[in-house]
């Protein structure tokens, strides 16, 4: 997992409540044998006109014009901005797989549901809750100015507008440790690999069975 | 002190350290490894640029949606029609080979259902923590294992770092006590203990199963009963090791030998419950309660004797319970107060990790044998649930029997378990079938799932609707 420090980039909206993980990436998509390539099928249903299935060529396929995400003042956006509940629905890891395939390191809602929450760092992903007034103002500014960036410092915990205002937010101090360090759950486990050697070196001498080879 | 479960002696043997929060960190001695859950698990690994933590620790094989038909087979990967399945099987192939993984592919002799093939060879051994990326992973727990399925970013955490991150269960112990009929199974056992419990029953906790009845049955049938743990909550199921357990892993492939066997033996025979041990939960199970069971519904609770009629939403204790069963009348297509002895079947399925071991083939080839399948039936299947079970059953000439009685003999795997290759129910079509869920489609699309024991699927085989095999004689 790349670790997560200052990020600037440009904010693209998804101006809508309750985006279930379905919705972020549609059941057909789940048989892949991969966790990476899920990025042009990443709100598969909203940003074609067309039924996306697997396999297809998505540069071919009818884009839906009405979709903010899909104007050209948004492309290469890494900041999604977007409304309540975000990530509902069943707990898929596909849902952070693609975002970050699309492009989306950081994301802005006033609640995220539980389970994508802690997927989100799971995959190096920093998802930042702001109240809805915040989240209201940043639609507003966001809309107004093309090409509008967003600076987040995770290390202050800072949100920095272009023109120097900030806002804090809150992390868990554990989550937050894990993403400045690139550490995934296995990263962390990995910090007691001391542990798990003494404890095969003991298990050796009592069980040695065990570490006859296959 | 108190005495200790033999939860407790696995959990402690295996714990490599503890935050302070009560997570663990739980070694894994063994990790199974099939097609459909590991392909992100590896891919995680590669894109992280880490390598397996213990190679000798992991052993693989496709099931879940290898072909069954010996035709399909034939010409191994390539062979396989379907081209999600086939890349599936293929990246497994590839994944074993980059990180020299023992696999046995779809052409080995020893491939199967993995719940079937690591006891089988030995793989799989008494005070072992156990894991692999799927739910019926209980099964192992039958030989004082502690074992469990995991989910795909588990299997790469496993993978990386031979530890699993949990916190402890509570301890429950299921104890049946007295003489079978010798028409009821261990299948039948699990059922009504499902019945009895529900489906949420054993939710948070490590389920050991104990007593005569217990003791009296196989390894084979401690398996069927410590596979079903699952569908009654509990992530892992027990059983004390034993005199029959020890016997049934001696001279596996990768038992210990020599020496190392007595000296495991030694540890072994320490794997069970101490008599002042205190359970969190005790359930008390009177063998002689059991009948032959049947599932009418959706949910493995769900579940009667073969001499009940189908309940009515009136009986329902809660309103969430008639909606339960109304919803399930109406699926199955059922009606309150039809016997179950009434139910017209369309398929049979003898297979799956509960029950396509040798002795439930040859269970259902004794009621089988000198008779013919129901005309009604659409399709009878038995699917071994390895090739060396595959092996030996025709060594014995079972193949015959099925086959001469009107059955299709197929080639390892999961099957019409969970449909995930062209074995599946139509629309609205009966089953009864020796697997382990019932959920809607579970089968096949509008598939309707009656979960029975080998001897009751392969008696309703001949009949066309179930029937008491305690009294039944055969159709001639
Ligand atoms: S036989 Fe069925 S339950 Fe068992 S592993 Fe295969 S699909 Fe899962």
């Amino acid at each position: 997992m790349e670790p997560f420090h200052v990020h600037t980039g440009i904010v693209a909206p998804m101006d809508r409540a309750n985006v279930d993980t379905d919705l972020i990436i549609p059941k057909q998509f789940l048989k892949s044998i991969k966790r990476t390539g899920f990025g042009p099928n990443l709100f598969d249903a909203l940003r074609y006109l067309d039924e996306g299935q697997p396999g297809m060529d998505n540069s071919a396929r009818p884009r839906n014009p009405d979709l903010m995400l899909n104007q050209d003042r948004y492309q290469n956006a890494t900041i999604l901005l977007t409304r309540g509940n975000f990530g509902c629905g069943s707990s898929r890891e596909h849902a952070p797989w693609a975002l970050l395939d699309y492009g989306f390191k950081v994301l802005l809602a006033p609640s995220f549901a539980d389970i994508f929450y802690n997927n989100c760092f799971k995959n190096g992903i920093l998802p930042i809750l702001q109240e809805n007034s915040v989240i209201e103002q940043l639609f507003t500014a966001m809309y107004a100015e093309p090409g509008f960036t967003l600076t987040v410092d995770l290390e202050k915990q800072v949100i920095i507008m272009r023109d120097g205002q900030t806002r804090e937010f809150d992390v868990d101090p554990f989550r937050k440790e894990c993403l400045l360090n690139g550490l995934d759950d296995i990263g962390i486990t990995l910090r007691d690999q001391d542990k798990i050697l003494a404890y095969e070196e003991q298990r050796r001498h009592i069980t040695p069975w065990i570490f006859s080879e296959v | 002190m108190k005495g200790k479960t033999l939860y407790d002696k696995l959990w402690e043997a295996h714990l490599v350290t503890q935050r302070p929060d009560g997570t663990a960190l739980i070694y894994i001695d063994r990790h199974l490894i099939h097609e459909v859950t590991s392909p992100q698990a590896f891919e995680g690994l590669q894109l992280s640029g880490r390598t397996p933590w213990r190679i000798g620790a992991n052993l693989a094989m496709p099931d879940h949606n290898v072909p069954t038909l010996f035709q399909e087979r034939r010409s191994g990967i390539d062979g396989i029609c379907d081209p999600v399945s086939r890349l599936q099987v293929l990246t497994l192939q590839n994944n074993c080979k980059n990180f020299n993984i023992l696999e046995f592919d779809m052409d080995d002799q020893r491939q199967g259902i993995v719940h079937v093939v690591g006891p089988e060879q030995g793989a799989t051994l008494p005070g072992m923590t156990v894991v692999c990326g799927d739910s019926h992973t209980s099964t192992h727990g039958a030989l004082g294992t502690l074992a469990q399925g995991i989910g795909t970013s588990e299997v790469e955490h496993v993978l990386a770092t031979q530890c699993l991150l949990q916190k402890k269960m509570k301890n429950m112990l299921i104890k049946v006590e007295g003489e079978l009929d010798e028409s009821v199974t261990a299948k039948d056992i699990i059922l009504y203990i499902i019945g009895t419990i529900g489906t949420a029953g054993g939710t948070g906790y490590t389920i050991e199963f104990a007593g005569s009845t217990i003791r009296s049955l196989s390894t084979e049938g401690r398996m069927t009963i410590c596979n079903m743990s699952i569908e009654a909550g509990a992530r892992a199921g027990l059983i004390g090791v034993d005199e029959t357990t020890l016997s049934y892993v001696q001279g596996r492939p990768f038992a210990p030998t020599g020496e190392m066997w007595d000296q495991a033996v030694a540890y072994w025979k320490t794997l069970v419950s101490d008599d002042d041990a205190v359970f969190d939960r005790v359930v008390e199970i009177n063998a002689s309660d059991i009948a032959p069971q049947v599932s009418w519904g959706t949910s493995p609770e769900m579940v009667l004797p073969v001499t009940a009629t189908i309940p009515s939403p009136e009986q329902a204790v809660s309103e969430t319970e008639a909606e339960g069963i109304q919803q399930a009348l109406r699926y199955m297509g059922l009606q309150a107060g039809q016997k179950i002895t009434d139910i017209q079947l369309d398929r049979i399925f003898i297979g799956s990790c509960t029950n396509s071991r040798i002795e439930d083939l040859r269970a259902a080839a004794r009621i089988v044998v000198g008779q013919k399948i129901a005309p009604t039936l659409k399709q009878a299947l038995v699917v071994p649930g390895s090739g060396l079970v595959k092996q030996q059953a025709e060594q014995e000439g079972l193949d015959n029997v099925f086959k001469e009685a009107g059955f299709e003999w197929r080639e390892p795997g999961c099957s019409m378990c969970l449909a995930m290759n062209d074995d599946k129910l139509g629309n609205g079509e009966h089953c009864a079938s020796t697997s382990n869920r019932n959920f809607e489609g579970r089968q096949g699309f509008g598939g309707r799932t009656h979960l029975v024991s080998p001897q009751m699927a392969a008696a309703a085989a001949i009949a066309g609707h179930f029937v008491d095999i305690r009294y039944w004689k055969g159709m001639a």
